[in-house]
C-alpha cells in the first residue's frame, strides 16, 4: 500500500476570503506577526500500486481529472510509504 | 409545445421550482432527467438546476460535472443543443468546461439571499431574445459561491465575443466585471447565478425570470 497526500493551495493571484477572515481572527487574539494566511486542503489517498512512480502517475491523473481546478488551485504530492 | 428536460443530481434543490416554472407557468412540456442517465431524451433545452449537488464536496459543481449525464450533455451542447445552468447549474457548467472561468466563494464569505437588480447586456441569445438590450430586471440570488472569476486572456475572449449576458447593477459577491451570467461562444449554453425559475410569478416579488423561459421557447420555435 502506498499513501499519497495531495496538498492543495489556492493560487497566489486568487483571493482567499476564508484565509483573510482567519487572519483577522488571529490578529484579534494577539498574533500580530502574521503576514498572510492561505487556506488549502489536504487529500489523503491510500492505494495499491507496484511502485511509487506508478502511484504518483495515477494520483497526478486524478488531480487533472477531478481533484484540482488548475484555474484557481495548485498542488504538490507527498508520498508516505 | 417546446420540451425541456431538468437534470436532477443528488443535492439539487431547485429542480421542482424549474419543473413548476416551465410546466405550470410557462406552460411547456418538461421532464426530469436523472443524473445517471447516459442517453438524453429528445428535448429542446436542458436545465441544470440550482442546489448543492453532491453537497458541494471538493468544489461546487465538481463532482456533478463528472457524472454520466454530463458526458451526454457535452455532446448535446457541441451539437448545438440549448443548455441553461442556474446557480449550482452554472457551477457545474464551468467545472465541465462548457463555460470558461470558475465561481469562487463570495468576497464577504457569506451566503447571500436577496432580489438584486441586473442588466441584460446581451439580448442576442436564445435565452434573452425577448428582453430589450440593456433592460434592467430584478431576479433573486441565493448563493455562497457566486464570485465569478477567470484569467485575463479568457476574460478578453469573453468580452470580444459578447458572451456576457447579465451583469449585476450592485455587485453583491465580487464577480469580475460584475458578471452575473454568461454564455459560450456559440451562444447555446448559458450559465447564471440569479434564479429566473424562482421569479416567474408576481407573488414571488418579481416575474422577470419568466421572460428567460419564454425567450428559450421563442428561439426553439424559430429553429423548428
Amino acid at each position: 500500500m502506498i499513501t499519497i497526500y495531495v496538498n492543495v493551495q489556492p493560487k497566489a493571484n486568487i483571493l482567499d476570503p476564508q484565509g483573510k477572515t482567519i487572519h483577522h481572527a488571529l490578529q484579534n487574539l494577539g498574533f500580530q506577526s502574521i503576514q498572510e494566511i492561505r487556506i488549502g486542503k489536504r487529500i489523503k489517498i491510500i492505494m495499491e500500486a507496484a511502485s511509487v512512480k506508478e502511484a504518483t502517475a495515477k494520483v497526478q491523473e486524478m488531480c487533472e481529472k477531478l481533484l484540482i481546478n488548475p484555474l484557481i488551485e495548485e498542488y504538490t504530492l507527498e508520498v508516505v510509504s | 409545445m417546446i420540451k425541456f428536460g431538468v437534470v436532477i443530481f443528488p443535492g439539487s434543490n431547485c429542480d421542482l421550482d424549474a419543473l413548476y416554472a416551465i410546466g405550470k407557468v410557462a406552460k411547456q412540456a418538461v421532464i426530469p432527467i436523472w443524473h445517471k442517465e447516459t442517453q438524453i431524451p429528445d428535448v429542446d433545452c436542458i436545465v441544470l438546476p440550482g442546489g448543492f449537488s453532491y453537497g458541494d464536496y471538493l468544489r461546487p459543481g465538481a463532482v456533478a460535472s463528472r457524472s454520466p449525464v454530463i458526458q451526454s450533455i457535452k455532446r448535446y451542447a457541441v451539437n448545438g443543443g440549448k443548455v441553461i445552468g442556474i446557480c449550482n447549474g452554472f457551477q457545474v457548467l464551468v467545472e465541465a468546461n462548457l463555460l470558461p472561468g470558475v465561481l469562487l466563494t463570495n468576497q464577504s464569505t457569506r451566503f447571500i439571499s436577496k432580489i438584486v437588480p441586473l442588466e441584460v447586456v446581451n439580448n442576442q441569445t436564445p435565452f434573452t431574445n425577448l428582453f430589450q438590450k440593456n433592460q434592467l430586471i430584478r431576479l433573486p440570488i441565493a448563493h455562497k459561491d457566486g464570485n465569478y472569476f477567470t484569467d485575463p486572456a479568457s476574460l478578453r475572449m469573453i468580452q470580444q465575443n459578447n458572451q456576457v449576458v447579465f451583469t449585476y447593477q450592485d455587485n453583491p459577491n465580487g464577480s469580475i466585471e460584475n458578471i452575473a451570467g454568461l454564455c459560450n461562444r456559440e451562444k447555446n449554453v448559458l450559465g447564471l447565478m440569479p434564479h429566473p425559475e424562482r421569479a416567474c410569478e408576481s407573488i414571488t416579488g418579481t416575474s422577470d425570470g419568466l421572460l428567460v423561459f419564454q425567450s428559450i421557447v421563442a428561439a426553439c420555435k424559430e429553429a423548428k
